[in-house]
């Protein structure tokens, strides 16, 4: 028998374009069939980005088709997924982004990825059930300060040097022009699902931080003063009223 | 994962087609009853925790039949296969009670790249057996039998020294497996490797087919010109393909069928007409079915 073909050598190949087809690949009359093989290449490689494109619809519109199918080729020959489940292929495409050469002069899209990942992940997290805002009310006055709150399987925070809600808003959900979009503003952003909506929030002053600290299981007490330490304008009131709202919480413990 | 052993409605197998669900086709799925006999799902899009896809799934199962069709066991692999990936296999037939459970012939995934394509296996001893190894082992931990989908190829090997149908007989009789018989493949696959379609069909094991798939593939040229088809799944199913359709349920009699379109996803309505293209021929072979009974 002719030595059997490795599925690394094929593999490898398909990858990358500079391999070589692995020998014994024919077609129906036995001679070498490169263009049959570049079919599977092709294969890998778009479908590869198509999933890509699903997580990342947004970078991708920024980028534009071309590009994003460029960066994408990168970025499937440097981190093929690990897992046949596609919803969790491509969590280090923000960091790639973020030290793409040819991007530098783009430095909110790794917060664009970013926040499309949170997103996905909020979209696929486990059901559970939002904690009811009445449930705070229950509580004794002298007791709020030491409370904690578990956080909602699908709450995610993003702090960002820029934009973020309103360049997700613009550009994804189309809730406003792109070109209304205040480049100078920094936004951080509460990611969280209560039902089967996924919801985006922008924090307050001091919000994320004091969010932050919640989901980290800390009292409320402690993220109070650590949102105040940042922001002198931090409103208690009004941020505790967002946890509650939101439902990004499941639980008072 | 919340609603393990849920105990949906235990349909009649149906002799009749299905279509891939799409959850952008979910309002007038919802709207339209029974348009179609039975969904089928690529299990790996519904392995996530929960959310919006598992929603839409309970809803679908709970008034049709369900079939769970995995795209990434990679069943041809040189190495184990991921027991990860089998337990959540396990845990969506325990959780859908799906009345259909397959996986193709083919390989996706080595060490720990996972190249998403259905790709080729060259057809000799060692790889026969490393096929079967996996299938046991498959049908061990999800605890049912599975259906083998045969593949579409484009290119063959000279590694090969047995014959796929062989191959594929093989593997029934040595795993107790039942196939899935996509009829678009055999088209793609016989005029890509130069067989003979109605011959291939002819010696085709039916009696172990438990279901037919049906889909769209793309026309392109190889090396030397020569036809090369493409199992695209973007389009209507092909005319040729309908011809060796018929000729089969003609043959064997009604099997579960569906038709696949998972790229440039039509509207409801074209995919709704595929599946009634197919609901007609397979209601001729009940009515024979049944006229057999009678006399």
């Amino acid at each position: 028998m002719t030595e059997p073909l490795k599925n690394s050598e094929f593999g490898a190949a398909l990858l990358n374009a500079g391999h070589q087809m692995p020998a014994g690949v024919i077609g129906p009359d036995g001679a070498p069939a490169p263009k049959r093989f570049n079919v599977y290449r092709n294969n890998v490689v778009v479908s590869l980005t198509e999933a890509l494109a699903a997580t990342y619809p947004t970078l991708q519109k920024l980028l534009g088709e071309e590009y994003f199918a460029a960066l994408a080729r990168e970025y499937i020959g440097k981190y093929p997924p690990k897992s046949p489940v596609l919803i969790w292929y491509g969590q280090e495409l923000a960091d790639f982004v973020e030290s793409f050469p040819p991007l530098s002069t783009y430095p909110y899209l790794a917060d664009v990825a970013r926040f499309e990942w949170a997103w996905l992940q909020a979209y696929h997290a486990a059901d559970q059930v939002a904690l009811d805002p009445a449930a705070l009310a229950e509580i004794a006055a002298d007791a709020l300060a030491d409370i904690r709150f578990r956080a909602h399987a699908a709450t995610h925070l993003l702090t960002s040097s820029w934009p973020i809600y309103d360049l997700l808003q613009a550009n994804r959900f189309g809730a406003c022009s792109p070109e209304d979009v205040d480049m100078k503003s920094a936004q951080s952003v509460l990611i969280t699902r209560p039902d089967i909506e996924v919801v985006i929030k922008p924090l307050r002053s001091g919000g994320h931080e004091f969010f932050s600290a919640l989901i980290n299981g800390e009292t409320l007490g402690l993220a109070a003063g650590v949102a105040m330490e940042k922001s002198s304008t931090f409103d208690l009131s009004a941020n505790l009223s967002d946890a509650l709202e939101s439902g990004a919480f499941v639980e008072i413990l | 994962m919340g609603t393990l052993g849920a105990h949906y409605p235990a349909f009649a197998r149906p002799l009749r087609a299905g279509v891939g669900l799409k959850l952008e086709h979910l309002p007038e799925i919802l709207t339209q009853k029974d348009q179609v006999g039975f969904f089928e799902v690529h299990a790996e899009n519904y392995m996530g925790a929960g959310g919006a896809s598992h929603r839409a799934l309970d809803v679908i199962r709970q008034a049709y039949p369900l079939s769970l069709h995995g795209v990434g066991l990679s069943i041809g692999g040189e190495g184990p296969l991921d027991e990860a990936h089998l337990s959540r296999l396990r845990d969506l037939n325990q959780r859908y009670e799906p009345f259909l459970f397959s996986d193709h012939l083919a390989w996706s995934t080595h060490d720990t790249s996972y190249f998403n394509d259905l790709l080729p296996v060259p057809y000799n001893k060692i790889t026969l057996s490393r096929v079967c190894e996996h299938i046991d082992r498959v049908q061990e931990v999800v605890g049912r039998q599975m259906l083998l989908e045969n593949p579409s190829t484009y290119v063959a090997f000279e590694q090969s020294t047995i014959g796929e149908i062989d191959f594929l007989k093989e593997i029934v009789r040595k795993t107790g497996c039942g196939l899935l018989l996509d009829v678009n493949n055999v088209h793609v696959s016989c005029t890509n490797q130069e067989w003979d379609a109605e011959a291939y069909l002819e010696a085709f094991p039916m009696q172990h087919v438990g279901e037919i798939h049906l889909g769209g593939h793309a026309p392109d040229v190889d090396d030397v010109g020569r036809p090369l088809l493409i199992d695209a799944h973007d389009r209507e199913v092909d005319a040729a393909v309908w011809a060796l359709f018929e000729n089969v349920i003609a043959r064997v009699g009604p099997i579960p069928t569906l038709v696949e379109w998972d790229n440039d996803i039509p509207a409801w309505d074209v995919l709704v007409s595929e599946a009634q293209a197919a609901d007609s021929i397979l209601d001729r072979a009940v009515r024979a079915q049944d006229l057999k009974q009678v006399g």
